[in-house]
């Protein structure tokens, strides 16, 4: 499970890249879009995967009753997607906003600023 | 209640922020408020350095979750000064965009997305846990990415696109390190991690952790081959927004990388401390050039912020107490320097009606006393003694010399002479030679500046000399909080319990 992790993880790395570095500004915000899948898989993954119960403890039990999955990376990774999602929205709302700007979705276009 | 004192610089800009919102229409409002919440930020500050000066280190952990479970906040002497000095920043700021933002009436979001900014970086600084520092950076970058944008010309979007896609980059980075650290260790507070890390057999394993974080902070930072973001984005923004930046954000990522070089990866120095040093020479060396190439006040300014960020990473790399106090003095310095420097190029700009220096001149005649505010900082950052920023480059350098790195001393020697070349054109070019006489229809675009534009200019030139002249005291506070820095075991027995600390010491084979 780890290996076919690992190589998702690759694969949508790989991606990611290759989206970040086209021309257009969508294709970048695909890219984005993109790394932050990564990397939450990748958290997740690092983190161990364990095929055991979900960590809850029974009602009138002070310990949970077998090995547990970790709670934790899951919370992690739920706060990344979550912040992840919000910069993502950010990103789309100010892309748009700049090809309005400079007319055009091209980054080419955009090196203005640069000297 | 010592303990609370931590959270309040954090808590009262978020309280001050939401009532902003409540109160978007009412600009009048909305900017007291901005400004009575930094007053206020400056006497918690206050507190807390005085607190942290008293105590030592104090912690909380919040929910009263034992250390290594809970989230838990900490104020050693370094994050205490860092949190003061933010908050003068944040002061001067507010009071000064009075006048810059009724020229570009543009203020309906800005004291609230400032406020904001601010307890996302003073949460960077007091956070004791790794995730949580990600997401105190992600407070602080959603804000930033907002104010880079306020107001809506076609250069801040051009500008504010690269910074926020390499500032997305760098955040991913971060928690992919972070990930990583954590499958390793199954822990994310810092003191739990250092623990952990120093009975670890084989550090070699860590430092794809370790890199990913050099990385992540370093493109924060901007250092060398991570800073082309910074030239490009910073001198969009509004004069006040941009002094914000250039004051506090990118010494954010200087405080990450000290803190977590000196307390969580300590194990492969001589590679990550090697790198470290490396990317500090070639920082400031570029940095440098950079700013001697051109024309614009705000661009050669925003090249300096990457040539003196060098200097602070080359005291975390040469690793001596004395090196790491003069790269902490030398981030304060720097700080309240470059933040004036920001604010009189903009009572230039207004002045004038231009940014390029080719259009600027004759000030020195016109303006006399402009000349001398900006004399100060100026020739601070060029290191021309008494100023401050002779200080911290006699101590940074002194420190290079004691540790036999000739070559680095050399350097920064010269980094600082081209530094002083770079202010000897700005002030050659704007106040000495004569006025080219363009046209000045641009002035009223910039606005006027009153009493509110060079209240806190004055007041930081008067901090810079106050450094200057009687440097002592903050040297020493900087001298105690590297001591900290470089025994992490107070840091460690602050938030972990003795029986804690022992059986993971004793766990390990």
């Amino acid at each position: 499970m780890e290996l076919l992790n690992a190589i998702a993880i690759g694969a949508i790395a790989a991606a990611c890249i290759y989206s970040l570095l086209r021309r257009s500004l969508l294709k970048f915000i695909v890219g984005i879009a993109l790394l932050s899948q990564a990397v939450n898989l990748l958290v997740f993954t690092s983190a161990g995967l364990t095929p055991a119960a979900p960590p809850i403890i029974e009602p009138g039990m002070s310990a949970p009753p077998e090995t547990i999955a970790d709670p934790l990376p899951q919370a992690l990774v739920l706060t990344a997607i979550v912040i992840g999602f919000g910069l993502l929205v950010f990103t789309l709302a100010l892309s748009r906003r700049a090809i309005e700007a400079v007319g055009s979705d091209d980054l080419n276009n955009f090196k203005n600023t640069d000297t | 209640m010592n303990d609370l004192v931590i959270i309040l610089p954090i808590l009262l800009p978020i309280a001050g922020g939401i009532l902003g919102l409540l109160l978007a229409k009412r600009s009048k409002i909305q900017s007291f408020i901005g400004i009575a919440t930094s007053a206020l930020g400056v006497l918690v500050a206050g507190l807390l350095l005085h607190t942290v000066s008293v105590h030592n280190i104090i912690s909380l952990e919040l929910g009263n979750w034992e250390a290594p479970f809970g989230i838990s906040f900490i104020a050693d002497k370094l994050a205490a000064l860092m949190v003061g000095v933010s908050a003068l920043v944040a002061l001067g700021i507010s009071i000064y965009s009075i006048d810059d933002l009724k020229a570009s009436a543009r203020s309906q979001w800005f004291y609230p997305l400032t406020l904001f900014l601010i307890a996302g970086v003073n949460g960077a600084f007091l956070t004791a846990d790794l995730f949580n520092l990600y997401v105190w950076f992600e407070v602080m970058l959603i804000a930033s990415f907002a104010l880079m944008t306020v107001g809506g010309s076609k250069p801040q979007f051009e500008g504010g696109f690269k910074y926020v896609a390499i500032n997305l980059v760098a955040s991913a980075l971060f928690l992919a390190g972070l990930g990583l650290l954590y499958g390793k260790l199954g822990t994310l507070n810092m003191a739990d991690a250092a623990l952990k890390l120093s009975q670890l057999e084989d550090a070699s394993l860590v430092n794809s952790s370790a890199v990913l974080f050099l990385v992540a902070f370093s493109i924060k930072a901007g250092l060398f081959p991570f800073f082309f973001w910074l030239p490009a984005s910073y001198h969009t923004p509004p004069i006040a927004i941009s002094a914000l930046f250039a004051g506090l954000l990118t010494k954010v990522g200087v405080y990450a990388l000290l803190r977590c070089f000196t307390l969580v990866f300590t194990q492969d120095t001589s590679f990550l401390l090697g790198s470290i040093f490396v990317l500090s020479l070639a920082t400031m060396v570029t940095g440098v050039l950079g700013a001697a190439s051109r024309f614009d006040l705000k661009q050669i300014l925003s090249f300096h912020i990457i040539s003196q960020i060098g200097y602070m990473t080359l005291g975390l790399a040469i690793f001596s107490q004395l090196a790491i106090a003069a790269a902490i003095f030398y981030t304060i310095h720097h700080i309240i320097v470059k933040t004036n420097l920001f604010l009189i190029s903009g009572i230039i700009a207004r002045r004038t009606g231009s940014h390029s220096l080719k259009h600027i001149g004759g000030l020195y005649k016109t303006a006399p006393y402009l000349a001398l505010l900006f004399f100060i900082p100026a020739f601070s950052l060029g290191g021309i003694p008494p100023l401050s920023g002779f200080w911290a480059k006699f101590a940074l350098i002194k420190a290079t010399l004691n540790e036999a790195h000739y070559w680095a001393a050399a350097i920064a020697l010269l980094v600082g002479i081209m530094t002083l070349y770079s202010m000897t054109k700005i002030w050659g070019e704007a106040f000495w030679k004569a006025s080219p006489n363009t046209t000045d229809t641009k002035k009223s675009e910039f606005g006027y500046s009153g009493l509110a534009s060079y209240m806190p200019t004055i007041a930081f030139a008067l901090i810079t000399l106050g450094i200057g002249f009687h440097s002592q005291p903050l040297f020493s506070f900087a001298q105690e909080a590297a001591y900290q820095l470089l025994n992490p075991e107070h840091y460690i027995n602050q938030l972990l319990s003795t029986d804690y600390v022992v059986a993971v010491t004793q766990a390990a084979p």
